[in-house]
């Protein structure tokens, strides 16, 4: 391997919000540090669809759907260090609020019987990925090796997380940047 | 000067005679990790926070009479990690969400998961079904946050004489219980200035329509982290 060998990272916004995505871009100018050191894959940021080799995979929101576990599982195949971003990819989040409700009674009270809908019947195109009938924190499909929580994590928290990362040190949050909301 | 010492990660701490370790600690200024445990209650041991390691066995540091020359270990990587793992377990029994919770930086067992750096609650969730009490006019009751630490059984009963709360239920078939006919609070005798309003240290007892008057970012922990903020003040009340 170079030693000037840039990183690849790869990010991926699973049942989130792409709050924690947004919040990756409110590092502001450690964008220029980050781009000297990194090269994107898979990323909503480069709009690629599949995940090659990566160093590092930074996973946000958890798993609700088929095509979530797949995805997560891709993540954890390519990457060597994956790492739960936000809170919702740690314990399940807000859509994890679902997980004492029926998905079936959901579904049906989204599409079956709300007053204005077109058609009153729950969606079943084959593209679209089946529901789980709970929603998963990462770490229950897939070994997690970081957690870093928040939601979003701020900039300035994921910032020190990957900086510890890239520097090859073990991440750590300090306290004022610790923040489970 | 004659009063005997014990010692706590190599410090000497002075005791009196049948104080327990978690309160002879507290007296010198030191802390020890704890959630049932509150200054006005005599000691509960059900939270096993404050677990400690003398001689080598793992003790409640609430509930164990601290002894002459005794060595405890406490602030040490190996009881920190039964802490984090206690709290672990504390965290994927209820429902803690924290983005919507109203007590968010001033609840304890958060602050205390900043304190010893809990990351991930670890296991698996059991995302239980526990739904809220809103029947009060002035108290809201979100079971979904309960640790079961009897701070509010033991104020409405022990203080309020009110007995308005009350555990049911063993093991993991626990809950946190309301004494009225139809289960609901307001059936009972509660009212938004009783002690047991008050002292829940989580999410559970929250007074309504004042949630957000100090804004996140500002609240207890946010300003120091638990470790300092549970030590009683230096001159006055806790």
């Amino acid at each position: 391997m170079s030693p000037s060998r840039k990183l690849r990272v790869a990010t991926v916004s699973l049942a989130g919000c792409f709050g924690c995505h947004m919040s990756l871009l409110d590092i502001d100018e450690h964008v220029f540090a980050l781009l000297d050191k990194v090269e994107l894959d898979r990323s909503p940021l480069t709009d690629l669809k599949t995940c090659g080799p990566c160093d590092i995979g930074l996973v946000e929101g958890g798993v609700c759907n088929s095509e979530n576990v797949h995805v997560l599982r891709e993540f954890r195949a390519q990457c060597k260090t994956l790492v739960a971003m936000g809170a919702c990819a740690i314990n399940g989040g807000l859509p994890a609020q679902r997980n004492h409700l029926d998905v079936g009674q959901c579904l049906s009270a989204v599409f079956q019987s709300r007053p204005g809908m077109d058609t009153a019947e729950v969606p079943d195109d084959p593209e679209l990925p089946l529901p789980l009938d709970k929603v998963h924190p990462i770490h229950e499909v897939v070994r997690v090796d970081y957690f870093l929580p928040g939601c979003p994590p701020s900039g300035e928290a994921i910032w020190q997380f990957i900086s510890d990362l890239l520097a090859g040190r073990t991440p750590r949050v300090s306290y004022p940047l610790l923040h489970f909301d | 000067m004659s009063r005997s010492t014990f010692l706590l990660d190599g410090q000497s701490v002075p005791f009196d005679d049948g104080q327990m370790i978690l309160e002879a600690a507290r007296a010198a200024g030191r802390y020890i990790p704890h959630l049932c445990w509150h200054p006005d209650f005599p000691p509960h041991g059900s939270c096993k926070l404050c677990v400690v390691k003398v001689a080598g066995r793992h003790v409640s540091a609430c509930a164990t009479p601290a002894r002459a020359g005794a060595e405890v270990e406490s602030d040490t990587p190996e009881i920190n990690t039964e802490r984090r793992t206690l709290l672990q377990m504390l965290f994927v029994e209820g429902n803690h969400f924290c983005p919507a919770c109203e007590k968010s930086g001033d609840c304890q067992l958060q602050a205390m998961a900043y304190d010893l750096e809990m990351t991930t609650p670890r296991f698996r969730h059991f995302f239980p079904d526990r739904p809220v009490d809103a029947s009060h006019p002035e108290v809201l009751l979100d079971f979904n946050r309960c640790i079961y630490c009897e701070l509010c059984v033991r104020a409405s009963r022990e203080q309020d004489g009110k007995a308005v709360f009350a555990l049911t239920g063993r093991g993991i078939n626990k809950k946190l219980a309301v004494n009225a006919e139809s289960g609901r609070l307001a059936d009972t005798d509660f009212a938004a200035d009783d002690k047991a309003a008050r002292i829940c240290p989580v999410g559970v007892i929250l007074k309504k329509r004042v949630g957000f008057a100090v804004p996140i970012g500002e609240r207890t922990y946010d300003r120091a982290p638990l470790h300092e903020v549970a030590l009683p003040k230096p001159e006055g009340d806790t």
